[in-house]
């Protein structure tokens, strides 16, 4: 396999046993890719159907069990498999490229983190199919429905949740060796493109939460089979115990999503803004601090769960804290784009709905927040709402917004403008008609994940379900866009694909040739 | 930064996918099994990740005997234990701050004790009526004797608590407490590792074959101790997993503890056949390094545990 990598055209055994064996960055990151996108039309699967189910007040499609299910998994699915793998497939393509080295610093783990992702999810998956159903009590799992009540199946959601942290931490390990210790000479720290420092970042905090994700996944394993009383107050535990355990996991886990989102959207700007990004230094600060910032203000997630009146004060504060680094970032991507020569290619136009759409979210979080006017928002469509705008305006809308950037690099080929500027408006307001009136029905007191709603939230809901099957139709769009990119786009050699794009991924042919950078490039 | 040589990047290898195969029925097997059936699923994953483990490992070092790993590269292998390490410190993390939450918060909580604030300790009137409402009878206190079922529904409880707990028996008994003795062995344990890394360094193989082999045995005492304090547990001090919060902490914690100094001692006992196999020199010595590393941290682990598990009270 040394003269490059098989295709097709050296028979099906040579070409599986190169996706299967193989220890190439890109072809991982190619793997991961496409991983994903399977994925988010699976987790997307799911959603349709709750959207379709709420389209009118009453049962119509499903019986509420399976809707439980539905919410469960779909959560699980998206965070989990859908946009965690989309940006570590984001990272093993063009980490490398980007600091001049000539692959993933260990190249044959970086094989098994991804291929143990196929088997959590098969498990995962599975459990839909598995007496009792699959799991039914949330993605945030909190006992004791997820211990007591749950189904049988909750054990191999368990497991699965196991596997795939272990892929997560090897995955993290691999990034951050590489890019401490194989940028080429001349790139130090303070040059990295913010995507790599994102990312840099982000690996951290993967390292730090993943295990304390096992931790709590393991407690309720040992309080389930075993006879253990973490969850359980008879025996001396408590209930809020799994609260404050998941939520130490799951705040940073919300800017592993959302950081990498950062870093690429801090590479299309300048690009489409023919300007260096504004700010770079406090960019880097701005990240660090966010995510020093994400380990101290879990129980934002809990004001309503009794905490004693400092708690809720610490945490809120702490909360609004991170307002401030979030907003130097968007005001930096604002300023990068002032007196730029802008152009609006469809990266350039899904980074700033990025911006726009992002910081809409950020506001909306900072209004919840405010611990005395979360006893109102808490656990409504307010917070579905919410975490739609941060979580798929940002972290897809940023990743939609990679994929057609680097696309060229990737095969070689462009994308064709217009196909991709009609996906972008389609998915713009296919998203905005999905979850703007998500506010107003949260802000009218509907409860999230229930099956059935009262009359009164009738209209929003049908108007939401309209736009989330646009939006739905527009990541087939995408997936049409990719797939004719790549069959028929037209070739493209040119090594910088767009003219203000700056680093070294743009010094490498296009396509990316399948070794790059065997001895490292000089970096000033 | 500088590469002297270039980064040597593998062929493809068929050992991830057997790698992760092994995972995948390991997970699913082990589901089944506490459901059930899949035991058998369970062992065959176990076996499929020991086999693969073993020739990954065998691998690595045969590709660095054969000179083929630069110093980039070893660096590479450097910053991928210290970052592991860190990531089962966090695991560790949960655990010890589920232990802190427990015992601090919920314990006072449930006896309806806890206080409106750090300056005035007069109870809140929830955590009173939580305690004569839910768990009438029951004490705020640690070790709890007694569980929270326990006091409110005497005999009918679930939750039984345990007959005497392992905390520090006083100073007269202090000589048979095994928990001393287990620190004792441990710490020694790290000092002669440390004896041993040294002779390496020296060039004293003697020294580091000794060394290093009186630290897999201390390894081994310790584990054999662990195992005898469960049985005395189990048998004559009715703490077991399900006798309430005392229980499932002291043998979550200890028990992840124990897990991982087997996982030490194996790691040690590797290089212990490699060193007598005439591996590692004062240059090129990061296996041994690793699990010396790893060594270290399961004994810093047990410092706290001790401490926080038993001494403290």
């Amino acid at each position: 396999m040394a003269h490059g990598p098989a295709t097709l055209a050296d028979g099906w055994r040579a070409y599986i046993s190169r996706w299967v064996f193989t220890t190439n960055h890109k072809d991982i990151g190619t793997l991961y890719l496409w991983f994903s996108f399977a994925m988010f039309l699976l987790g997307g699967a799911f959603a349709m159907i709750i959207r379709a189910e709420l389209f009118q007040p009453g049962m119509q499609l499903i019986r509420p069990e399976f809707f439980n299910q539905m919410t469960t998994m779909h959560g699980l699915v998206m965070v989990f498999g859908a946009i965690m793998p989309a940006f570590v497939g984001l990272a093993n393509w063009m980490i490398p490229l980007m600091i001049g080295a000539p692959d993933m610093a260990l190249p044959r783990m970086n094989n098994l983190s991804f291929w143990i992702l196929p088997f959590a999810f098969a498990i995962l998956t599975s459990t839909l199919f598995m007496e009792g159903g699959g799991p039914n009590f949330g993605w945030t799992f909190y006992a004791p429905l997820s211990t007591t009540y749950a189904p049988d199946s909750v054990n191999f959601f368990i497991f699965a949740i196991h596997i795939m942290g272990a892929s997560s931490i090897m995955g993290s390990i691999n990034i951050i060796a590489t890019v401490m210790n194989m940028r080429a000479p001349g790139m130090t720290y303070m040059k990295m493109p913010l995507f790599v420092w994102t990312w840099v970042i982000t690996a951290f905090l993967l390292v730090a939460v993943m295990p304390v994700l096992a931790g709590a996944v393991t407690m309720m394993l040992m309080d389930i089979n075993f006879g253990t009383s973490f969850f359980d107050a008879a025996g001396g535990g408590d209930p809020v115990l799994f609260q404050h355990v998941f939520w130490f996991f799951g705040h940073p886990e919300v800017y592993i999503i959302i950081l990498p989102a950062f870093g690429v959207v801090s590479q299309i700007i300048p690009t489409f803004s023919r300007k260096p990004l504004f700010g770079y230094s406090s960019m880097v600060y701005a990240t660090a601090a966010i995510a020093f910032l994400s380990f101290v203000v879990w129980a934002h997630h809990m004001f309503t769960v009794g905490m004693p009146i400092a708690g809720e004060l610490y945490f809120m504060y702490a909360t609004m804290l991170i307002a401030v680094p979030t907003g130097v970032k968007v005001f930096n991507w604002i300023t990068t784009m002032y007196k730029g020569s802008l152009t609006f290619e469809t990266p350039m136009l899904f980074s700033i709905a990025f911006v726009i759409l992002f910081t809409f979210g950020g506001f909306t979080g900072l209004m919840l927040s405010i611990a005395a006017a979360d006893m109102q928002y808490h656990d409504t469509y307010f917070v579905v709402a919410h975490f739609h705008y941060v979580m798929v305006a940002g972290a897809v809308f940023s990743g939609t917004a990679a994929i057609y950037y680097w696309l060229p690099k990737w095969c070689g080929k462009m994308y064709n403008e217009t196909m991709g500027q009609v996906q972008f408006w389609v998915a713009f307001i296919g998203f905005n008609i999905a979850f703007m009136p998500q506010h107003f029905l949260g802000l009218a007191g509907m409860p999230r994940r229930y099956a059935d709603y009262g009359l009164q939230f009738a209209d929003w809901n049908m108007v939401s379900s309209i736009g989330a099957f646009i939006y739905g139709g527009a990541q087939l769009m995408l997936l049409y866009n990719v797939i004719m990119t790549i069959k028929f786009g037209k070739p493209t050699t040119e090594e910088k694909t767009w003219e203000g794009a700056e680093g070294l991924e743009w010094t490498v042919p296009s396509p990316a040739p399948y070794h790059t950078f065997s001895t490292p490039p000089e970096f000033k | 930064m500088s590469t002297e040589s270039s980064y040597y990047v593998p062929e493809q290898s068929k050992l991830p996918i057997v790698a992760a195969t092994g995972m995948g029925l390991m997970a699913y097997g082990a589901a089944s099994w506490v459901i059930g059936d899949g035991n058998i699923v369970f062992t065959a994953g176990l076996v499929v990740m020991a086999l693969v483990m073993f020739k990954w490992w065998s691998t690595v070092i045969d590709e660095n005997m054969r000179g083929m790993a630069n110093d980039q590269l070893k660096h590479s292998y450097v910053l991928g234990m210290l970052w592991f390490i860190f990531s089962e410190v966090m695991f560790f993390a949960a655990f010890f701050g589920a232990l802190f939450y427990l015992r601090v918060i919920v314990n006072s909580w449930l006896g309806g004790d806890a206080a409106i604030g750090i300056f005035d300790d007069t109870p809140t009137d929830a955590a009173v009526a939580n305690n004569e409402l839910l768990w009438p009878g029951y004490e705020a206190e640690w070790p709890p004797l007694v569980t929270p079922d326990e006091a409110a529904n005497g005999a009918n409880a679930t939750f039984i608590g345990p007959d005497e707990a392992m905390s520090f028996p006083g100073w007269a008994k202090l000589l048979s407490w095994l928990p001393l003795w287990n620190t004792v062995i441990l710490v020694t344990s790290s000092v002669t590792v440390h004896i041993a890394h040294t002779g390496l360094k020296n060039n004293n193989r003697k020294q580091f074959v000794r060394w290093l082999g009186l630290t897999v045995l201390l390894g081994l005492i310790f584990l054999v101790l662990q195992a005898e304090e469960y049985i005395h547990a189990y048998q004559h001090m009715g703490l077991t997993l399900d006798s309430g919060i005392y229980g499932t902490t002291f043998f979550m914690l200890t028990g992840f503890h124990g897990a991982h100094v087997t996982l030490g001692t194996v790691m040690l006992m590797v290089s212990w056949f490699r060193s007598l196999k005439g591996h590692f020199n004062h240059e090129d010595q990061f296996g041994f390094e690793a699990a010396s590393w790893y060594w270290h941290f399961v004994d810093v682990v047990w410092i706290l545990l001790f401490f926080v598990v038993y001494v403290f009270d």
